[in-house]
């Protein structure tokens, strides 16, 4: 790890400031994605701005839906009484997405921001990597991929969005809040993010210094199921092949509203408005799952070591319609 | 060329970050390097060697500790982050009475092989207690899946905590 400056920013003015002055400071969070990048040598900042001291914890609810303030640990969101409640397809992304000592960690803004689990792009000896040095290539393309994406890619980059959270997020319409030095503003999650097929250096839409100080999660109408499942080479503690979050609406066997997010698959957390549109107004059984899955899917864009993902990630979101929804197999 | 100075200004400065931390109950007050961990600096600066380095990257869970009373990973942890923080290390377990109940237990259903993992799987284990996630064997073995055990002494580790827990584990707790 490059030498680095530490300073400790103890108001939100402070930290924006510090950081939009100096290109080369980074903020500090959980630090489970900056600390291990820094070791790897793949990202070396020359000033850390802890926040993790920022007014910027807690859960509080209103008509609008929940609002989580960006420091809020994933463990906190996990245990909230109104996500335990009324948003399991949250709590299960949390609970499925680290273990309880990187949940203690990590906090809910740092999780939106993590990086990519591509061993390409973590390991700097690899020269070919546009997410590392843009215009050099992509080793994953051109050499053996499995953990990767096969949605909103191409040759120039397949690198999986590895958040388990942010899917949810996505299909929930979460918002995302935001403060720059020149003020306040607030993102959509779903247009939060960029694709690695035509920006894999710019994953986000923010700017350098900008800070995420919360996100809203609008509730789901009270009548919905929802849940999150993540299918995964080891039964605990691993990325996910393939996920799906999900949603549904059903009144007298008819689906009646639909949110579909998939993850490991996407180069963003992947929102599949082509399988909601297959599911609105649909009869809730088997085949209409499999009809939504296989629009979920159309476009995607695959290498000999991820075209498995294209069948798997169909069967992964037909057993997480299955499952929020009661239809047998 | 500027971008080197800067580097080189910052490593001249390096020993400037003043850190006061409480491990187990004592006070330390360290100036340290901005780059070292909470893992280092109990290991090289504290002289509490107990919590491990296994992976360094925050895959393994050799290295758990809690901070304020949960259960973190030390290794991606920066000591300067802890400052003005209570930690509790595998060392601030045991009592003058003697062993943390999960302590002894771990020996009698021979929780370990080569041990190295141990003082993380115990400081995890505490933790999972006052978490309330000792309830079944399923719920341990998916609570503490953040901590790996490359002899696969898993069956006797999860027959170790469950063996306290269901003794009611009050005298687990810290």
């Amino acid at each position: 790890m490059l030498p680095f400056e530490y300073a400790r920013a103890s108001a939100v003015d402070e930290a924006v400031n510090l950081l939009a002055a100096d290109t080369g400071a980074s903020y500090l969070a959980g630090g489970t994605t900056q600390l291990d990048l820094m070791k790897d040598g793949v990202l070396a900042p020359e000033r850390l701005v802890d926040i993790t001291r920022l007014p910027l914890r807690g859960i509080t609810r209103d008509g609008d839906g929940l609002h989580v303030a960006a420091l809020t640990t994933m463990e906190e969101l996990a245990a909230d009484p109104t996500v335990v409640e009324h948003l399991p397809i949250v709590r299960q992304s949390l609970l499925l997405g680290a273990s309880t000592q990187l949940r203690n960690m990590a906090t809910i803004g740092g999780n939106l921001l993590q990086r990519a689990r591509c061993r390409y792009f973590r390991d700097p000896t690899v020269p070919e990597c546009n997410k590392r040095e843009p215009g050099s290539g992509c080793a994953a393309v051109a050499h053996t991929a499995r953990m990767h994406a096969i949605l909103g890619v191409s040759e120039r980059c397949i690198a999986v969005h590895a958040s388990d959270l942010a899917v949810a997020l996505v299909a929930l319409d979460a918002v995302v809040h935001l403060q720059g030095r020149s003020g306040l503003r607030s993102v959509p999650l779903t247009q939060f993010y960029r694709e690695a097929a035509t920006s894999p250096d710019v994953e986000n839409v923010l700017v350098h210094g900008e800070l995420i100080t919360g996100i809203t999660i609008p509730f789901l109408p009270a009548m919905a199921t929802s849940g999150y499942l993540k299918v995964r080479d080891r039964a605990s503690y691993e990325f996910a092949l393939a996920s799906a979050g999900v949603a549904l609406v059903t009144q007298d066997g008819t689906i009646s509203q639909a949110r579909v997010g998939l993850g490991g698959v996407g180069s963003k957390p992947w929102r599949s408005l082509e399988a909601e549109q297959v599911l609105t107004d649909a009869p809730a059984t088997e085949e209409t799952f499999r009809e939504a899955a296989a629009a979920a899917v159309q476009g995607a864009w695959t290498v000999p070591g991820t075209a498995f993902k294209v069948e798997l990630a169909q069967r992964t979101l037909v057993r997480a319609l299955r499952n929020i929804s009661g239809v047998a197999s | 060329m500027a971008k080197a100075l800067s580097r080189q200004r910052y490593a001249q400065g390096a020993r400037d970050t003043p850190v006061a931390l409480s491990v187990n109950g004592r006070q330390y007050k360290l100036h340290l390097d901005a780059r070292v961990t909470l893992l280092d600096a109990l290991r090289d600066h504290m002289g509490l060697p107990g919590t491990k380095k296994g992976c360094d990257q925050g895959a393994c869970g050799a290295c758990t500790v809690h901070v304020n009373g949960r259960r973190v990973l030390s290794c991606l942890t920066l000591a300067a982050q802890c400052d003005g923080q209570e930690v509790t290390t595998i060392e601030g377990l045991a009592t003058p009475d003697g062993p943390h109940p999960l302590q002894e237990s771990f020996v009698r259903h021979d929780g370990f092989q080569c041990g190295f993992c141990t003082p993380g799987q115990i400081m995890s284990a505490v933790a999972l207690m006052a978490e309330g996630r000792a309830g079944s064997d399923d719920d341990v073995r998916e609570f503490m899946s953040g901590n790996l055990c490359r002899c696969g002494a898993y069956a006797n580790i999860v027959a170790a905590v469950r063996d306290v827990a269901s003794a009611g584990g009050a005298d687990a707790s810290l």
